[in-house]
């Protein structure tokens, strides 16, 4: 008879307007690796952050058993002196600081606060070696690789005796052997009595390692798969991560679809700081006009570099590759030259990116076309208030006056005012990324219903969702993309959540 | 999602006023303050502060720090700063007396020639900001020390005056009076009166303007308390000014400046893209403007504005002496600060700086005028500074 380690008791989360964790149960036996799957915002991230205190007991409803007794856990700390141990997909490390630093940061091995080196570097010894890393404890973090990186946060929670380990997408910027280093040395730490809990989307890793698979969808456990009985199969997975029924949350649409407007033949980008990553890897894609295009993917296939690449160099470093708008190549070298040649691109972070928070809704409409409002660079504050209002009409943007600080909005409509400043550049060719991300229920049929009307007015639409449902309901086609390269095209007719997920896992399989 | 917002019911219009107030209140305040302090040293000095020569040395006395203040608002706006000008301004006098006094070049040249090596100055220093990103607080600390040594090495140490006569009536010198009377100088006090009465008439078009396309948000009551005290008070003060010798030269540069200034923030695509850029720089690029040329020109412009003030206290002076801008810069970026600016960046207004530049100055004069020792003045400023900027992030944060 195996013990339970862990259990979390129809837990629930909510946040302002949207049920995160919808009464989840999940068990966990000792000395098991259990891996978590599901899609992006499907909640395994927040089931996690609950497990580990992030979000504290009182913060959500439901109860965590973990060695028997329920905890309430007040923050990170608390879990962490019971030995659970979450490693982030973005690692939390200081670059500037070594190795044995990091590891014993915040329980630095020390008499009376002065540090004592040689316990430090000869505990970091035994830990790195217990981890497989052949690294000085004095190197600095930022001279070694995300890979070795990964293996330091595994080293670092050994040194507080973890007992059960969380791994958020570990492998998910490592290459082919850093991930298999890393699967084997979960299975020793197995070995040695500790539990481990794995999110990932790689369904290839999670079957050479995991003895049971939960799924997660929509904030719902939906079903624990044991695989002592030998591997389940991929497609099992996969359907039961997407397989939800479809209603009627999309407007109608007619599609009229025209001549090919917008090209991009053979783009390739370059990492901006670490120029010898090839992040797109020579992508070919075309929009025809009044067509809505989706593309699919999973979060880091490179979607939004090629996006923000494409729209003016915005992104990475040697570009390279042809953007063709009506059969002839353009320069589209800086933001202001995409502008012209008609091309929008409606960020996925509307607050770093898309919107100037402090100001109103008519200061950020006309920002990138304030010669539109203004007479030899003297702005037409009238004009520009009318041009305010009638978006606010038109896009229905909910405020008490268009001289409202954005900041004060919800997050709809705070879109519609991204959407309603890069509507008013008149464009031919609309890049959507993300374009309902942390919009409630009722404004994204609004989102939908516009970017419908724009596809039936003649313009070209590419949209980027790693909501798949919301692409199947939306788009006439959808590339799938991973890894920086097209991976699957599907038609409307053809595309499913089974087939584009499947696309995507086939992909990151070999 | 609120609803409720939407629509402002009719019965809120007491609740219209304090919606205002409370959106608004720094400006406000911040005219009030100044009325305030003024009034309060007015009667602590038994009437000296507001005497038409006072007045008038307080004028020359902060015109070079209102000159810069201009200009750095820019700078803060775009989310810099320049810890150089102080320098830079005593570096051009330098240059100036150089020119004026040993090499004996007309004034107009030189004058022209200063500002170009001010433009200059700006420009190596907004191309380490704005293309090589450097931070411009270091960018800045090393102009500060370059130039400061670059002052001394001119002048070799020494004092250099005095200088062409034409060239000290920039700060000392007056509109000439037409009619000739013998106690009040009628054409400043003309001007004065005809100014304000243009201004007033111009808000008031304005106003009728946004008016007419329902923009307007400013209550009637404040619009005219506001804009007939504003206008009062500029009567009053060419009064007083015309009282003793008139409209001083660097009184109608500054204000020309300010209305120029004030101008460019409010209603040009440039001043709105700098305010954009200090605002959020990533979502100011993503909107195709060319966010590193945008802060280089406001570096230029700072070069230039810091060496208009050079030239106006060297004249003020006539001498060019190597301590000259010692601290100039302090006094600037305080200016600012107390009129409102974010250090963070995006927020700030050209009169919130001319009027920070005034507290300031008013403070200055009033208690060298009680006889408040320079130890406690720098005291009191600096808590002064401190407390308008807690009033900011206090309001900020409610």
């Amino acid at each position: 008879m195996v013990e339970t380690i862990l259990e979390m008791r129809d837990i629930t989360k909510t946040f302002p307007g949207v049920v995160a964790l919808n009464h989840v149960n999940l068990s966990v036996k000792a000395g098991e690796i259990h891996a978590i799957v599901g899609e992006n915002g499907a909640g395994k991230s927040t089931l996690m952050k609950v497990l580990s205190g992030v979000y504290p007991h009182d913060s959500y409803t439901g109860e965590i058993v973990f060695n028997g007794q329920v905890q309430a856990f007040g923050d990170i700390a608390d879990s962490e002196h019971l030995g659970i141990i979450i490693i982030h997909q973005e690692l939390a490390l200081v670059p500037q600081l070594s190795i044995a630093e990091n590891i014993f940061l915040g329980n630095e091995q020390s008499n009376n606060g002065v540090i004592d080196w040689a316990a430090t570097h000869a505990k970091t010894k035994q830990l790195l070696k217990k981890v497989g890393l052949k690294e000085s404890p004095s190197t600095l973090i930022t001279d070694i690789g995300v890979g070795k990186q990964q293996l330091v946060e595994i080293a670092k929670a050994l040194s507080k005796e973890v007992k059960l380990l969380i791994l958020d997408e570990p492998t998910a910027s490592l290459n082919e052997t850093d991930s298999d280093a890393l699967l084997e040395l979960l299975l020793e730490l197995q070995r040695e009595g500790i539990t481990s809990i794995l999110i990932s989307h790689k369904l290839n890793e999670i079957s050479k390692v995991a003895d049971s698979i939960t799924v997660i969808r929509d904030g719902a456990a939906i079903e624990t798969m044991d695989c002592s009985d030998g591997p389940i199969p991929e497609d099992r997975v996969i359907q039961r991560m997407v397989g939800r029924e479809m209603s009627d949350r999309y407007p109608r649409r007619t599609p009229n679809i025209g001549e090919t407007v917008f090209e991009v033949k053979n783009w390739q980008v370059y990492h901006p700081v670490h120029p010898d990553r090839l992040l797109i890897k020579g992508i070919d894609l075309n929009v025809r006009k009044g067509e809505i295009v989706g593309i699919a993917g999973l979060m880091g296939a490179g979607r939004t570099e090629l996006a923000m690449s494409v729209f003016g160099k915005a992104y990475g470093k040697h570009i390279s590759g042809e953007v063709r708008l009506h059969g002839e190549a353009v320069d589209v070298g800086t933001v202001r030259k995409a502008i012209r040649h008609g091309i929008a691109y409606v960020t996925e972070d509307r607050k770093a990116l898309g919107l100037i928070l402090h100001d109103d809704i008519k200061r950020n409409i006309s920002l990138p076309n304030l010669g539109r409002v203004s007479k030899s660079s003297v702005i037409d504050e009238g004009q520009e208030f009318s041009v305010a209002k009638d978006f606010r009409e038109k896009l229905k943007i909910r405020c008490s006056s268009v001289r409202q600080q954005v900041m004060n909005l919800s997050g709809g409509n705070q879109q519609k005012v991204v959407l309603s400043k890069w509507l008013f550049s008149q464009p031919e060719v609309l890049i959507l990324d993300e374009p309902t991300r942390g919009v409630d229920v009722g404004a994204k049929y609004e989102i939908y219903t516009i970017i419908s009307q724009l596809a039936s007015e003649g313009k070209c639409v590419l949209m980027i969702s790693s909501e798949m449902p919301e692409l199947l309901g939306m788009c006439d086609r959808i590339y799938v993309m991973n890894e920086g390269s097209m991976v699957g095209e599907f038609s409307a007719a053809e595309a499913s959540q089974e087939n584009i997920m499947g696309a995507i896992v086939r992909a990151g399989s070999h | 999602m609120s609803n409720e917002t939407a629509v402002l019911p009719p019965v809120a219009e007491k609740k219209k006023y304090t919606g205002f107030l409370r959106k608004n209140i720094r400006e406000y305040a911040m005219f009030l303050s100044l009325i305030v302090i003024m009034v309060f040293f007015q009667i602590k000095t038994d009437g000296t502060l507001m005497m038409p020569l006072n007045l008038t040395n307080l004028i020359l006395q902060n015109s070079y720090i209102v000159i810069m203040a201009l200009a750095m608002l820019l700078v803060i706006v775009a989310g810099h700063i320049d810890l150089s000008v102080g320098s830079v301004a005593g570096f051009i006098g330098a240059l100036a007396a150089v020119l004026m006094v040993q090499h004996n070049v007309p004034v107009v040249v030189a004058t022209v020639i200063c500002l170009v090596a001010g433009a200059i100055i700006g420009a190596a220093q907004g191309y380490f900001v704005a293309y090589t990103k450097i931070p411009s607080f270091i960018v800045t600390l090393a102009g500060m020390l370059v130039f400061k040594g670059l002052t001394l090495a001119l002048l070799d140490g020494q004092s250099i005056g005095p200088f062409p006569e034409i060239f000290q009536k920039l700060s000392s010198g007056f509109i000439p009076d037409v009619f000739n009377h013998e106690t009040l100088r009628l054409t400043s006090l003309l001007i004065g009166f005809i100014v304000a009465l243009v201004l007033f008439s111009m808000s008031v078009r304005q106003r009728l303007a946004h008016t007419r396309q329902e923009m307007e948000e400013e209550p009637a009551a404040f619009f005219w308390l506001k804009n007939v005290l504003f206008a009062g008070i500029m009567v009053y003060f060419s009064f007083k000014l015309s009282e003793y010798k008139g409209l001083p030269n660097v009184l109608i540069i500054m204000s020309l400046l300010i209305v120029l200034y004030n101008f460019v923030t409010n209603r040009t695509t440039v001043g709105r893209r700098i305010y954009a850029l200090g605002g959020n720089e990533k979502a100011t690029r993503l909107s195709g403007i060319n966010t590193s040329r945008l802060t280089f020109y406001t570096f230029i412009n700072m070069g230039v504005l810091a060496a208009l003030a050079g030239l106006v206290f060297a004249a003020r002076l006539n001498t060019a002496t190597p301590k000259a801008g010692l601290g100039f810069e302090l006094d600037v970026i305080a200016a600012c600060f107390i009129g409102g600016a974010s250090a963070s960046g995006g927020v700030g207004k050209v009169m919130g700086a001319v009027i920070g530049a005034f507290i300031m100055g008013v403070m200055n004069n009033g208690m060298s005028i009680l006889g408040i020792g320079i130890d406690y003045q720098q005291v009191i400023k600096g808590l002064v500074l401190l407390a308008a900027v807690w009033v900011d992030v206090y309001y900020k944060n409610k």
